[in-house]
């Protein structure tokens, strides 16, 4: 007896095999990452079907939904830039100079290899062996929370997120320094029914990212599928306007980015001495202390994502373009 | 035929899709598309890893793993873009 489910793995394995091939193959840049944002979705989509719904949540709010913003961005910079907004379809942004079709098969020819390799490896490792399971489930009442991802995460392997954090202060710096000057393109006109648009949904967003961060410490969930939500918040205002980062508030901005690893190292550092080491921490405090680093952690990943975003650093308006605003 | 065998290879096949992509494209943004589907093909597979056959809970430390690397990879990505936005820039000034 088949299990109904099975039909659905198959359909939803071949659906991602498709749209990545289609990603890569489509004419068109935008279809391109159009059908990549859907690609993500359905992965997410497969990972519930595989038991891991923290990982589905992150990815379709991080992988996909921050990443689409991004890569959407991007392409409409690069086509202002290119002075081809106005046409219908974006074939490319670079000058391609043809590649011998050799190349090109020698290339596939070694991914091949590489592919088989890895096909062998895993159809003869041992699926579904022991893991951590026993380790995490044994350590859990010391955890201070309920959930396995978020103990994982934020007690066991804590020197792992604090880097995660940091990775991500460093992107935020890198690219406040590489679009250093760089003239913007000019946001597209968005109609009434956006601004609208934006009004209703945005308090219900607030509600669903802080309702994330709240239930993560005993159901799927937490800082970074929170903080993810929350800054779909700040590209909403960004896009629709309501916002308009000015100069002076650079300081606030750079305050956001640094207080969730500050937090984070702060309290891995006061929690050592009587017998600790950094990141242990007291099993009676342990939940607060989750809780703390894990709020003040949302909070920065929703400003450094919403700031990634927006790309430069927010700079006093050149005559030029505060004449073209006026 | 288990979830965990059938997601296994397609996580496999993403991975070859995107290895292939990342060295024959030749626009920058679809290479940078491209290196997005190796990881999301990572992906799959560390969440096959974690993957136990129901009721058996599956094991957390790789989730946790997916979602650091997830992290990690919007930041990578932002950094590539902001880098093919600004190349872009300078070579429409060249062009000038």
């Amino acid at each position: 007896m088949t299990d109904p489910f099975l039909i659905l793995d198959l359909l939803l394995a071949g659906a991602v095999i498709a749209l990545a091939i289609a990603t890569l193959t489509a004419r068109d840049l935008f279809a391109a990452i159009v059908l990549f944002i859907v690609l993500g979705l359905l992965s997410a989509l497969a990972w519930v079907r595989l038991s891991a719904p923290d990982v589905a949540l992150a990815e379709a709010a991080i992988g996909t939904g921050v990443t689409g913003a991004l890569l959407l961005k991007t392409l409409h910079h690069l086509r202002y830039v290119a002075g081809t907004l106005g046409e219908q379809a974006a074939h490319g942004v670079t000058p391609v100079t043809p590649v011998p079709m050799s190349v090109i098969w020698a290339n596939a020819a070694f991914c091949g290899l590489i592919t088989l390799g890895l096909a062998i490896a895993f159809l003869d490792a041992p699926l579904g062996g022991p893991g951590f399971d026993a380790l995490v489930a044994d350590a859990m009442p010391a955890s201070g929370v309920d959930h396995g991802v978020t103990a994982v995460l934020l007690n066991f392997r804590s020197y792992d997120t604090l880097m995660e954090v940091v990775v991500l202060l460093a992107a935020v710096i890198a690219v406040w320094q590489i679009e250093r000057g760089l003239s913007e393109a000019p946001a597209p006109d968005l109609s009434v029914i956006w601004q609208g648009f934006a009004r209703l949904t945005l308090p219900a967003i607030v509600v669903v990212g802080t309702y994330l961060l709240w239930k993560g410490s005993e159901a799927p969930g937490g800082a970074f599928q929170g903080g993810a939500v929350l800054a779909a918040v700040g590209i909403l205002l960004l896009l629709s306007r309501l916002y308009v980062p000015h100069p002076s508030h650079r300081a606030l901005a750079r305050w956001g980015f640094v207080l969730g690893t500050g937090v984070f190292a702060g309290v891995a550092l006061l929690v050592t001495g009587g017998g600790r080491v950094t990141f242990e921490y007291p099993p009676e405090h342990a939940k607060t202390l989750i809780l703390l680093i894990e709020g003040l952690v949302t909070v920065s990943i929703a400003v450094t994502l919403a700031a990634l975003f927006h790309g430069r650093e927010p700079v006093a308006l050149r005559a030029k373009e505060a004449g073209h605003d006026a | 035929m288990t979830p965990d065998l059938i997601y296994g290879l397609t996580g496999i096949a993403v991975f070859a899709i995107g290895l292939t992509g990342a060295l024959c494209a030749q626009d920058r943004l679809r290479r940078v598309l491209a290196l997005k589907l190796c990881s999301l093909g990572a992906g799959f597979l560390l969440v096959v890893a974690a993957w136990r056959e129901p009721p058996a809970a599956p094991d957390p430390v790789p989730h946790a793993l997916v979602i650091t690397g997830i992290v990690v990879m919007i930041s990578a990505t932002a950094v590539a873009l902001a880098l093919i936005r600004r190349l872009q820039s300078l070579e429409a000034e060249d062009d000038d």
